[in-house]
């Protein structure tokens, strides 16, 4: 009796726990399936796809960290993200204060202008976007890379950046420029450090968006030294298409400095990604 | 900058509204906007404005377009057999996203929500993929869906069910769509499940207890209270899914190059094609207006329709 009335209240439960488990299976089957590859021969991977790798091998890990290029496009992975999210954070924060702190004529035509950004997303905007780096002569430089990935990331942040500096009371300015601070005074000193949380919020996305990125070095760089990791890895895909365990192994590579950021800056990116697109 | 007499006289109003008290000059407007407003005009704008132009050429990317052919290029992508089915292709993630991918987020934001212990756990495995490139996760699936059940591992276990046979997948026309979707919905219905949970915190307890106290079931629960009061989580979910939808590229081309056949072809592999590949920059330059139209359109009616408080904070 007792039994089944205790049954009865922890089944929905068992249950909820069970299709949970079910979907962490589904969510992590490929990314095992892509780390264990990488931990077998070429011939174990042909062999015994679906066997454990036991005993790991590390030799594929370790001819592509003994590959130069690999080295090279983390080094331009890491320029082009470490640029765009500095530019991102500092340009967006900007914008975001005179957008939510000053007044002046136009603001509203400015604001519009760029929430007009977010309906032409960069996949779209691509084509042209080429065109104007060809123009500029700026393929084939990773500063190319960097200032569309910067100019596309500017709408959704300073939307984002607006709303939190909104919410700073109105009298920390008006006593700021009491004690005889300027603007920028107030920006500088004042504003972005009791803003740190939302603007490690946009770095961690922009760092995020910007490292992942594969379409703007697609058609923005030929040259292969100037690869940044995801193109990198699509190129790499193309040429070594036979050996699967050295592709899996090359993924999972590119993927751990994501995964580690990931799990440091979860808070960040969750908050951020919320604050897009949840008002308040 | 000093205290202002100005700021003085018209101190009354009080609260962040009032900031005009204080005479902001123009300088410190331009200089704070200048670094964003010129990016943003000659990397977002200006490339829209030019490929208008363009978008009525003939033109190969050689030399100055001179080619004039008035509305032609429009005329022919929208009788273009492949950018219908571009344009179908659109539809079905749209529809399908917002069909199955949305409520399943949903579903899992409920079970995931307030109490549950391992929740944060839960939240960052399914979020996880999110944060992957679509490079990677196109590449991790590609390996899943290889048509030899000796590789793939979708084909192995399917081989296991008695008489099934093992499928082409992304190699067969009816089927590549649906695989795709499912892709997408791996890398991307964590995203959503983030927002429901915290539309879903965002929902007084108190007002869930006070219905169940009146005698309101779990469904009733649900459907009177939890879902009305998610309401402006899910228009925007769903807005934010349309516009992805809209411009999937990277995945489909990496995994399909919009084959086969065309079966894949999404708007953005199309206009791919023709611009990078094929070269026909002024016909790319017309299918990226048509694109950019499409999600204008789209959100502007949305805009028109949604409740105003809703989409101010949307993109």
């Amino acid at each position: 009796m007792i039994n089944t009335s205790s049954l009865r209240k922890h089944l929905p439960q068992v249950i909820q726990y069970l299709l949970l488990a079910i979907a962490v299976v589904l969510v992590l089957t490929p990314v095992v399936m892509i780390v264990f590859g990488g931990l077998k021969t070429r011939g174990e991977f042909m062999t015994r796809p679906y066997a454990l790798p036991i005993p790991p091998r590390w030799e594929n890990y370790g001819s592509i960290l003994k590959m130069s290029s690999f080295w090279l496009m983390l080094r331009n992975s890491l320029i082009v993200m470490a640029a765009t999210t500095s530019g991102v954070v500092f340009f967006c924060s900007l914008a975001a204060f005179v957008f939510a702190r000053l007044k002046f004529r136009g603001k509203e035509l400015f604001y519009n202008l760029f929430t007009l950004g977010l309906m032409f997303p960069i996949n779209i905007a691509i084509l042209p976007v080429y065109l104007v780096l060809r123009q500029t002569e700026l393929t084939n430089t990773l500063i190319g890379v960097i200032v569309v990935q910067t100019a596309f990331q500017l709408s959704g942040n300073i939307l984002i950046l607006r709303g939190f500096f909104a919410n700073i009371p109105a009298e920390l300015q008006d006593a700021a420029y009491m004690d005889g601070c300027t603007p920028f005074g107030f920006y500088w000193r004042i504003l972005l450090p009791l803003a740190r949380p939302s603007l490690s919020a946009v770095a961690a996305l922009t760092m995020i968006v910007s490292w992942n990125d594969l379409l703007v070095p697609l058609v923005a760089l030929d040259k292969e030294n100037l690869w940044t990791l995801p193109l990198g890895t699509m190129q790499f895909q193309g040429q070594y298409g036979q050996d699967l365990a050295l592709i899996a192994a090359f993924v999972t590579l590119s993927a751990v400095p994501t995964v580690i950021f990931y799990l440091f800056a979860e808070r960040q990116i969750i908050s951020g990604l919320t604050a897009g697109a949840i008002k308040g | 900058m000093g205290i202002h007499p100005a700021s003085i006289r018209t101190s009354r109003g009080g609260g962040a509204a009032d900031s005009a008290r204080r005479s902001d000059s123009l300088l410190t407007v331009i200089l704070f906007l200048l670094p964003s407003l010129a990016l943003f005009l000659i990397f977002v704008v200006y490339p829209i404005l030019q490929s208008v132009y363009y978008s009525f050429f003939n033109w190969k990317g050689f030399g100055p377009a001179v080619d004039f052919v008035a509305l032609n290029n429009y005329r022919r992508i929208l009788t273009d057999r492949v950018f219908l089915i571009a344009l179908k292709n659109g539809l079905i993630i749209i529809a399908l996203s917002l069909g199955i991918q949305l409520p399943l987020a949903l579903g899992i934001a409920l079970m995931v929500r307030r109490d549950l212990p391992g929740r944060a756990f839960f939240r960052t495995i399914f979020f996880m993929p999110y944060v992957f490139s679509e490079v990677m996760a196109a590449i991790m699936w590609l390996g899943l869906y290889n048509a030899d059940p000796q590789r793939g591992l979708i084909n192995a276990l399917l081989v296991l069910i008695p008489g099934a046979k093992p499928q082409a997948w992304l190699g067969d026309t009816r089927l590549v769509m649906p695989c795709i979707f499912v892709v997408l919905t791996w890398k991307y219905f964590g995203f959503y499940m983030l927002l429901f949970m915290t539309g879903l915190q965002n929902i007084p307890a108190e007002l869930e207890e006070a219905a169940r106290i009146d005698g309101a079931n779990r469904r009733q629960l649900f459907q009177y209270i939890t879902l009305p009061l998610l309401g402006s989580t899910i228009r925007i979910s769903a807005y934010m899914s349309v516009l992805g939808s809209l411009q999937q590229f990277i995945l489909v081309w990496v995994m399909t190059h919009g084959g086969p056949v065309n079966a894949s072809e999404v708007m953005a592999t199309y206009m791919y094609r023709f611009g990078f590949v094929r070269f026909q920059l002024g016909y790319g330059s017309a299918v990226a207006i048509v694109m950019f139209l499409i999600c204008l359109i789209f959100s502007l009616v949305y805009q028109r329709l949604a409740p105003q408080a809703d989409y101010l904070g949307a993109y």
